[in-house]
């Protein structure tokens, strides 16, 4: 089994990936054009791109595509700010205090199968169509991944450096910020992704529900509109900004990582 | 005047429910200026010692006292060389040796004067600004030699550092550390399992007997030396060829040797 997950040479990754999405577009068009469903539901391929291009010039629903994308990169960055200030800390401290991982994780456990859709309701009870409930939502979502990769990075921390620096004469607050955080980085980064995806996922969800504004709620007006292309154009700008928050993070942690990596 | 006193130290471990001596009634004074190796079976609590004097542990009986006062936590006037180097891999040489200054609140420069002093005694030159992982093993504990002698700790304490490292950077490291020593005279606990290494460097070795850990015997070795006069000799095999020193092996081998036997029995 081994023999096919061997390295394959660029032209042929090249051409394997082209295939894919030559295969996936293909059968896309032949239903299409079969008519398989009403060309409003089932929409060609080039007519999403079309679309694509005119939300980005003409304004639906208030706002053009990059507006309306725009709103939604704040919410993003409020909730999985909000997220990565509370969750790397309070990971760290738990992992570090046995106390404080006694008190949290019992709580922390049960609140975490709660799935960020879930939480709209609520939110949508406690802020209508404010900022606050979808930075909730967000948030939510993005918070577990960036406590429980701190914690597991503190807590797997080499215990020998942590005894080095205690012997080095380093004060708690300094171990824990100079060696414990700086130790369960890969642990954090990658704790980061998988956050940023999810927040990036759970924001869509809330904005079908409580926002006036904001990508989520494009899908939602293209829906009440019965125009797939719209629904299916806003899905793909969805991806493409999730495809490029996930780069962003990869190249921040190339650029963390560097230091040492040699 | 730095020393390091256990004064009837025991130390009881949980496990299963049951009680566990892992050392029982030490008594032994490190004097000041002076380079002490415990030697001992594994799982003889030797490392324990080490860790009691150093405030990573505590003893369950009796106590430890360095420069007159008791082991309440680690700090920098122990420093500690730990067999696994500990170094931080995300600092270089420089800044591995530099953070234990600063938390000394040395001024920088005081930390560049102290770092550069140790990075020549210890033949790092050229190797500030590389990370831990770029060097060798015998450098990186070079690294935390340098780094535990910058903090001018009273004691030093110093757990199987060789232990890690191929026995040709062993035995330039034994060298070295036996330079160091007459620059820079220290109060040094040594733990070892390598009964060569305990004779060359100490000036007294500790035999430690099979669990319970307690002390078997302490052998003054630095009389010997001294009458011997195995200093004029630069290099260790030269030292080791000795009758005297060869003598002292095979004595403190045959007491350890003896231990190991008892263990097997049970």
């Amino acid at each position: 089994m081994l023999q096919s997950r061997r390295t394959l040479s660029p032209t042929r990754h090249a051409m394997l990936s082209l295939g894919g999405a030559v295969t996936f577009f293909g059968i896309w068009y032949l239903a299409a054009y079969a008519q398989l469903a009403p060309p409003q539901f089932l929409p060609v391929p080039h007519e999403v791109l079309e679309k694509l291009v005119a939300l980005m010039n003409t304004p639906f629903s208030g706002y053009t595509l990059q507006e309306h994308l725009l709103a939604s990169l704040e919410r993003f960055g409020m909730g999985f700010g909000l997220a990565v200030i509370i969750g790397i800390p309070l990971g760290l401290m738990m992992g570090w205090f046995r106390v404080l991982d006694e008190i949290i994780s019992p709580l922390f456990n049960g609140l975490r199968f709660v799935p960020p859709i879930a939480w709209v309701p609520f939110a949508a009870l406690w802020f209508g169509t404010g900022i606050g409930g979808p930075v909730l939502v967000i948030f939510t979502g993005a918070f577990p991944p960036c406590l429980i990769n701190a914690y597991r990075g503190a807590r797997y921390v080499d215990t020998n450096l942590i005894e080095a620096a205690r012997t080095l004469g380093l004060s708690n607050t300094r171990i824990i910020a100079q060696v414990l955080f700086r130790a369960a980085m890969p642990s954090i980064v990658a704790g980061l992704r998988v956050s940023a995806g999810l927040a990036w996922m759970s924001l869509i969800g809330a904005e079908l529900i409580v926002a006036s504004s904001g990508i989520g709620y494009l899908l939602v007006k293209g829906q009440s509109a019965l125009d797939a292309s719209i629904v299916m154009a806003g899905m793909f700008a969805i991806g493409v900004v999730g495809v490029l928050i996930d780069i962003a993070l990869r190249v921040f942690a190339k650029l963390l990582a560097a230091p040492s990596a040699a | 005047m730095s020393n390091i006193v256990f004064q009837n130290v025991s130390r009881t471990f949980q496990r299963d429910n049951k009680d566990f001596v892992a050392l029982q009634d030490i008594n032994l004074t490190v004097e000041d200026k002076e380079f002490v190796a415990i030697v001992g079976p594994s799982g003889c609590g030797k490392t324990t010692c080490m860790r009691m004097a150093a405030g990573l542990e505590f003893p369950t009986e009796g106590r430890v006292n360095v420069s007159g006062e008791v082991v309440k936590a680690p700090g920098p006037e122990r420093a500690v060389v730990f067999q696994q180097f500990a170094l931080f891999p995300w600092k270089t040489v420089h800044e591995n040796i530099e953070f234990g200054l600063r938390a000394k609140g040395l001024s920088s420069g005081e930390r560049k004067e102290i770092i550069g002093h140790y990075i020549r005694l210890m033949n790092l030159d050229g190797a500030e600004n590389a990370y831990p992982n770029q060097l060798s093993g015998g450098m990186q504990q070079r690294v935390a030699i340098a780094r535990a002698y910058s903090l001018d700790p009273n004691v030093l304490l110093m757990d199987e550092p060789f232990g890690a490292l191929d026995a040709q950077t062993r035995v330039v490291m034994q060298e070295e550390l036996v330079r160091l020593a007459r620059v820079n005279p220290r109060t040094v606990l040594f733990i070892t399992h390598a009964v060569d290494e305990a004779v060359y460097l100490a000036d007294r070795v500790v035999v430690m007997t099979s669990r319970p850990g307690r002390i078997k015997e302490i052998i003054n070795i630095k009389p010997i030396r001294e009458a011997e006069g195995w200093d004029a000799h630069s290099k260790i095999e030269d030292v080791m060829d000795l009758s005297s020193f060869v003598h002292l092996r095979t004595h403190i081998w045959k007491s350890l040797r003896d231990e190991h036997d008892a263990m097997a029995m049970h």
